[in-house]
């Protein structure tokens, strides 16, 4: 009898570790997870590598103007006789910095205010949820326009920094929801009674437990910072150094590649875009697949 | 209820002193010096900048102190004063504006309206049949990934520039002054149809997801499990469940307002469209900053008045809002 329990702990030590596994098995399944992952992987590549093979400065004027794609300018040139292949490679590095950072800032506001809001209910909860209902109206882009109208020097991280710091509120409220619930669970109960205090409960008890949950977050707000960022740089608000995706969407319009009909230089950016938005919302669903049961497609 | 609309209110209400607060303190706490950077620029005219000059150092009174400055802002505001346009010198600001507004609606209030009825039914369509599912929601994502200013550049490139079958610039052929006739109005339509389809596609990914997605939890719950034991026919349970998916759709539309709004700028300025958004553009690119603040407050004021009208809908909507149970 004891030999026959022994064997079967010895069998299970055998099979590979649960919780991990599981998550790396369901992950590869999940079709929707490869799609968006890999695009984005092919994004974050190019953006690293991209930049080595540009020939020439995204700036300079080097070659014929409004020539379309050759062996030469693989991505034809600007009206200007800019390389559009190098802006653009340029442009999607950028474009994925503003994004990180932007998605990183937004999601830790959120998770501060959330978490404290959450935990600590009572007054501090009505003010911190009192200032996200207000952010939460205030149209994002609108405050983003008047901060970037009256900076004269404008960079990708100063961009990062405003749209980090406006798009936190439905993260924020989001995150506040689930600490309620996580909150009155008995192991909070637990660590109250030994004694721990309130930032370390928050830290060791309650935000491991939603950690799925910040991460796709943190992929929504991704997202939104791009996407903001594109409209900015679209109406001329983009970083006043640099390139930028939204950028060469901005010059494009604004120097009639339309009417030219330069489809080179006018239409790549935008697809990038969308592309990059699209696998994040695609990598989101396919998580949040993964790490609930039961929206799983058996 | 009044409970509930009175929060609400008290919410917009400080929202709207927040946004003016902060259309206030840009300028004046903004690093370099904004003002003096603002007049370097205008030397092209210098009958506007003899007038824009003494004008400023009124407008901004810099010699009364701070608070003071602050209560003459808001009493400025009131009198519907939002200073002179620097783009088109002589007029002020709220002239600009306000032709601008009839535009923003006629372009958004169709294409939110019917992007978000269509939206909800395709969406509640999907969640029942297995092929349109399985278009639409690749579909929705695609279209809500979207960036709205390419979708529209797509549209005017394929409908507009390639096969001229639609104006590309405009809200109506430059030939024409605004009057009432038929031709006229054909002309407006044929103009708006781009910008409205832009916008309408976007919106309609992100609604006909959210309600496909709703529509199927909701079908999942206890309710719709014992109507079903009960052996209520289908449509009657999905219209059930189609009742209660639309609430959070309601509270959706409040929450994509801010969306909306970048949507609508990044659209008017491909079509070249003179609404708000395409007036933004302008003013940045000619550096006309009380433009900027004036379009600004309009923005917010169109979007808490928007907020406010949801409310009421969903006051008529749901009746828990009604007794009293604020279950937000």
């Amino acid at each position: 009898m004891e030999r026959e329990v022994l064997q079967e702990v010895e069998e299970l030590k055998q099979l590979p570790r649960p919780i991990r596994s599981e998550f790396v098995y369901f992950a590869w399944r999940n079709t929707k997870l490869r799609i968006g992952v890999s695009i984005l992987l092919l994004f974050v590549i190019f953006a690293i590598v991209g930049p080595f093979f540009a020939k020439y400065d995204p700036h300079a004027y080097i070659g014929p103007m409004g020539a379309p794609p050759s062996r030469e300018y693989w991505m034809g040139t600007t009206t200007f006789g800019q390389d559009v292949f190098s802006q653009f490679a340029h442009g999607t590095r950028s474009t994925l910095i503003v994004g990180v950072l932007g998605g990183c800032l937004g999601t830790m506001i959120g998770i501060l205010i959330g978490l404290f809001s959450g935990y600590r209910g009572g007054l501090v909860d009505e003010f911190l949820n009192m200032i996200t209902n207000i952010v939460l109206i205030i149209p994002t882009l609108a405050v983003l326009i008047i901060i970037a109208t009256y900076l004269e020097v404008r960079g990708i991280l100063t961009q990062s920094v405003f749209i980090g710091c406006t798009a936190w509120p439905w993260a924020a409220r989001a995150i506040r929801a689930q600490t309620f619930s996580l909150r009155v669970r008995e192991f909070v109960d637990l660590a109250r009674m030994s004694g721990r205090n309130s930032l370390n409960i928050i830290l060791t008890e309650i935000a491991p437990n939603m950690m799925s949950y910040l991460l796709l977050v943190f992929i929504l707000q991704f997202g939104g910072a791009v996407l903001n960022a594109a409209t900015l740089d679209f109406i001329g608000l983009g970083p006043t150094r640099g390139v930028s995706l939204g950028l060469i969407m901005n010059n494009a319009v604004l120097w009639a590649a339309l009417q030219l009909g330069q489809w080179w230089w006018l239409l790549p950016p935008g697809a990038a875009i969308a592309a990059i938005v699209g696998a994040l919302y695609i990598t989101n669903v396919g998580l949040d697949e993964v790490f609930n049961p039961k929206l799983r497609e058996m | 209820m009044v409970r509930y609309l009175g929060r609400k209110i008290f919410i917009y209400l400080l929202t709207f002193f927040v946004a003016v607060t902060i259309d206030w303190l840009i300028p004046r706490f903004m690093p370099g010096d904004p003002i003096g950077m603002l007049l370097s620029r205008i030397g092209s005219r210098p009958e506007a900048f003899k007038y824009l000059y003494t004008y400023y150092v009124q407008a901004f009174q810099l010699d009364v102190p701070l608070w003071q400055q602050y209560v003459n802002f808001w009493k400025g505001l009131f009198q519907g004063d939002l200073g002179v346009s620097i783009w088109m010198y002589p007029q002020p600001v709220m002239t600009i504006i306000r032709r601008a507004i009839p535009y923003d609606i006629f372009l958004l209030l169709p294409a939110i309206l019917l992007s978000w009825f269509a939206g909800n039914h395709v969406g509640a369509l999907a969640a029942r049949i297995r092929w349109l599912d399985n278009t639409i929601l690749p579909l929705g994502y695609l279209l809500t990934a979207t960036p709205y200013m390419w979708l529209a550049l797509v549209l005017v490139w394929f409908l507009g520039n390639q096969t001229n079958l639609f104006p590309i610039a405009g809200a109506y052929s430059p030939q024409y002054r605004p009057h009432l006739s038929l031709t006229f109005i054909l002309d407006v339509l044929h103009h708006w149809f781009l910008p409205f389809l832009s916008l309408f596609l976007v919106m309609f990914g992100g609604w006909a997801i959210g309600m496909r997605n709703m529509i199927i939890y909701e079908l999942e719950s206890d309710y719709s499990r014992y109507l079903e034991a009960l052996g209520t026919p289908q449509y009657l349970i999905r219209r059930y469940a189609f009742r209660n998916a639309m609430l959070p759709q309601i509270t959706g539309l409040a929450l994509q307002l801010g969306g909306i709004v970048a949507g609508a700028v990044a659209t008017e300025v491909v079509f070249a469209y003179p609404g708000i958004g395409y007036i933004i553009l302008n003013a940045v690119q000619n550096k006309d900053y009380f433009l900027v603040q004036g379009c600004f407050l309009f923005i917010i004021l169109g979007v808490l008045i928007a907020n406010f009208l949801i409310d009421l809908v969903y006051v008529l909507v749901d009746p828990r809002t009604r007794l009293g149970m604020t279950g937000e």
